[in-house]
């Protein structure tokens, strides 16, 4: 094997209820993300972007279609395994954080949950890692500030030392300056340990920032999947891109 | 270390250790608690009926259960009767400090085992769903539909007259109140996204439930049991009244105002105070469980 | 400027915690006219604060001291609870950020626009229905007639927001709060909303405050911007000479976005300087 997928979806359906209330979130969704890459998923909310990301992750049971993560084909259920190698950063750091939990005991639990030793030094280097420092070890999630918890989740997706990190929206709770400093730690991280992302993302900004290819998605459906060069040149075939485009570089002008 | 750096060092904003995190978070509802006046007068009064029962034998004047037909309905302040003395001449007084220590029992039996019961199976329907959800919830709308006092009475008479087996049967009747606050709550925390965090982690169901559901169910559920122990006390005495719980000669103060009932026209205070005991500690368990809830709900919660 | 609506001198909103007092806004100036404008900042900055203590929103433990807080002749500040009513959405009306937390889920849209307006206003509850219709239509709602039978839960949230935005502009105020209003919008539906906004209060000459996070967004939107960073105003200018702002805050705020067309290797990273904490708050008064 010379470049392989880190990520192969192929025909994914997702759908949520059943009989006549079944309605798909997700539809006949194909796509692959090579080792080291990173992938984005564009849309609006309600476009099924999200819901990808559950699926892979096995927070979503109904889905249909076939997906292969880290060379692992999936089934209904997700190994112990595949947490080790595969680990999610949620959209909103006030939610994602257990409220009577402190800094040390989310860290500590992920690394005895994947059995790991030396937890001690681990915590400290892992904080150190995303740019937290020893001081923050013993916090409880409201002593921290909205960026300080992106980080603390950061961490805790980074603690079984995984291969690949799933991004749900990792900064749009955040303020912009915040977000900066947010988005440099993924890049930095990235970099360092060779991760392969996917993120999901409404900023289309972001994106272009992090990733190299993505997916423009609506109502379920992925569009058309394009570079991130060609996003910012224009080069893209699908109005429904192009609308996008056109609203993200209204706003931010 | 001076009392000023002790505090600064709870109130820290950066704990250095383990152990100081958990102080502090303890020191902190502490001194939310403190600012409650009628909750501390609650705690306060608690504390005086702790201490009555643990000291009783120190604190009483006569043996509670020493008969003197003679000296029987003494008013009281007579003949060295402090609370007077009941219709076999047993000293009032003493038998409300003895009286103290099994309210308290039944208190601590109950307040173990409804909520535990209630924990376990509110958050096990909650979590799992499905079919376990549905089984599980029917039970209790079954035990829910019978009135407490009713239900608690036939499992006292299946079971036998007694204390132990009334503090059983107000438990039976107890935990279902519990099992649906506690799935209520479940449900609002299973879809969280640091339930889903931990998920991803590799974390089992048992895991799930008894590490990080049961700690954000428990502040509720405490809450709840301390607002009904009004009510076990009252269901207790209840008991005691109709016969059915403690029994004679036991110092029971449900069974103290059952006695106290044929004299009450005459003899006040034979029925009376038992009953402004009950009173008392019904009181301070509502003011200590309103404080509790400010305390402690995470909904109203600081930030 | 002659007419202006409110004037805010010296504005204090502070709260008394358990380890000290911890203040939200701290002293700042400024005053607005019939005109469009932007308070910017992070979150904490005290922006949203500013907004609520105009209305007199802040509850207990939370303190509002001023040394002048005026709607016109109105003095807020030593404003009755009933004085305060009946200047609240008759006179100044405020937008939140997300409209399902500010509609009443158990009432029509339409219930709660006739509802809004019979408020303030004596006024029958079919002419009351017919202002509603034509308050809808003003916001681009197509099918006004369905939509006041509607519950909240069944409007998207793009319509939702326009739903809210026409209610408060209902009983013609002169100011309106809008704070993060379309934040928990898509980005082209982010447009929609600010354009219906931005037109309405042009044509009715009223007072627009606009609180948000997104300096972008604001300059687009507004034609004057206040940047606050710590409870306190950094720096205000004209939207038009945004490009001129001198504060390294501004400057940091303006280059932490990530941007599709220029894109860089690393994004400029704020390095907050204790000096901007301590030094004065600049006016905004004109």
């Amino acid at each position: 094997m010379t470049v392989s997928n880190a990520i192969e979806v192929r025909d994914l359906t997702v759908w949520f209820g059943s009989g006549t209330e079944r309605s798909d979130a997700v539809k006949r969704a194909t796509f692959s993300v090579a080792e080291g890459g990173s992938f984005g998923l564009v849309g609006e909310s309600g476009s099924g972007k999200s819901t990808i990301l559950r699926a892979i992750a096995g927070l979503v049971p109904t889905w249909s279609g076939e997906m292969t993560v880290a060379g692992e084909p999936l089934g209904r259920k997700r190994s112990p395994a595949f947490y080790k190698k595969v680990q999610m950063v949620f959209q909103d750091p006030y939610g994602s954080l257990h409220p009577r939990q402190t800094v040390d005991r989310v860290l500590s639990e992920a690394m005895q949950l994947h059995g790991l030793t030396d937890i001690d030094r681990r915590i400290a280097r892992l904080l150190e890692d995303v740019g937290l420092g020893t001081g923050f070890r013993f916090r409880y999630p409201h002593q921290l500030s909205g960026g300080q918890r992106q980080r603390v989740a950061i961490a805790r997706a980074l603690a079984p030392e995984p291969k690949i990190l799933l991004l749900d929206e990792p900064t749009s709770a955040l303020d912009v300056s915040v977000q900066a400093e947010i988005l440099n730690l993924l890049a930095d991280l990235r970099r360092e340990r060779a991760l392969t992302y996917v993120m999901v993302s409404h900023d289309l900004g972001v994106v272009g920032h992090l990733c190299e290819r993505a997916a423009v998605m609506q109502q379920g459906e992925i569009v058309e999947v394009v570079t991130v060069e060609s996003l910012r040149t224009g080069a893209v075939t699908q109005d429904y891109t192009r609308h996008l485009l056109a609203s993200a570089i209204a706003s931010a002008r | 270390m001076s009392e000023q750096t002790l505090r600064q060092w709870l109130l820290s904003d950066e704990p250095t250790s383990r152990r100081q995190a958990r102080l502090s978070a303890w020191y902190q509802g502490w001194l939310a608690f403190r600012s409650n006046t009628l909750a501390m007068l609650g705690l306060l009064i608690l504390v005086f009926l702790i201490l009555c029962a643990l000291f009783a034998p120190l604190l009483a004047t006569h043996d509670p259960f020493t008969q003197d037909l003679a000296m029987r309905l003494q008013p009281p302040g007579e003949s060295g009767y402090l609370l007077g003395s009941d219709s076999l001449g047993r000293d009032i007084y003493s038998r409300l400090l003895y009286g103290a220590r099994i309210s308290l029992y039944i208190v601590l039996l109950v307040a173990m085992v409804a909520p535990l019961l209630g924990l376990v199976i509110g958050t096990v329907a909650g979590y799992a769903g499905g079919w376990l959800d549905v089984v599980l919830m029917r039970i209790t709308d079954i035990f829910l539909a019978f009135p407490r006092l009713i239900l608690a009475l036939a499992f006292v008479a299946a079971l036998g007259a007694g204390i132990e087996n009334a503090v059983l049967a107000i438990s039976l009747t107890a935990w279902p109140p519990y099992a649906r606050i506690a799935r209520a709550e479940t449900l609002t925390y299973r879809n969280a996204e640091f339930i889903h965090a931990i998920k991803l982690q590799g974390a089992g169901p048992i895991r799930i439930i008894t590490r990080h559901i049961w700690p954000l169910c428990l502040s509720s559920l405490v809450i709840r049991v301390t607002l009904d122990m009004a009510g076990i006390i009252l269901t207790a005495a209840g008991l005691g009244f109709l016969g059915l719980g403690a029994q004679p000669p036991s110092p029971e103060w449900g069974a103290m105002i059952s006695e106290g009932r044929k004299y009450i026209l005459d003899h006040w205070w034979v029925a009376t105070i038992p009953g402004l005991a009950i009173f008392a500690i019904s009181l301070a368990f509502n003011l200590l469980g309103d404080g509790l809830r400010d305390v402690m709900d995470p909904k109203g919660g600081t930030q | 400027m002659t007419d202006r609506l409110l004037d805010v001198e010296n504005l204090r909103v502070s709260f008394d915690t358990r380890t000290g007092t911890i203040e939200a806004v701290r002293g700042i100036s400024f005053t607005l006219g019939r005109e469009r404008l932007g308070i910017v900042g992070e979150s904490g900055s005290g922006k949203s604060m500013t907004g609520r203590a105009v209305l007199k929103l802040i509850r207990p433990p939370g303190r509002v001291e001023a040394d002048r807080l005026a709607f016109g002749d109105t003095d807020i500040l030593h404003a009755s609870d009933r004085e305060m009513r009946a200047l609240r959405g008759r006179h100044i009306s405020m937008v939140m950020q997300d409209p399902k937390f500010s509609l009443n889920p158990v009432m029509t849209v339409g219930a709660q626009m006739v509802e809004a307006l019979r408020v303030h206003e004596r006024i029958s509850g079919a002419k009351a229905q017919a202002r509603a219709l034509e308050m809808l239509e003003e916001v681009a709602i197509r099918e006004p007639e369905r939509v006041l039978r509607l519950y909240p839960h069944e409007v998207s949230g793009g319509m939702g927001q326009r739903i809210m935005i026409a209610m408060m502009l209902l009983p013609q105020p002169e100011v309106l709060i809008a704070d993060e209003p379309t934040s928990a919008l898509d980005v082209s539906v982010q447009l929609q909303v600010l354009d219906i906004m931005d037109k309405l209060v042009r044509d009715r000459g009223m007072g627009l405050m606009f609180i948000s996070h997104d300096l972008n967004l604001v300059a687009k939107f507004c034609d004057r911007i206040i940047i606050m960073y710590a409870g306190r105003i950094v720096e205000t200018c004209k939207a038009s000479e945004l490009h001129k702002a001198q504060h390294p805050y501004t400057l940091g705020l303006l280059n932490a976005v990530p941007d599709l067309e220029h894109p860089r290797e690393r994004l400029d990273v704020l390095v907050r300087d204790p000096a901007w904490r301590a030094a004065p708050s600049v006016s905004a008064r004109q």
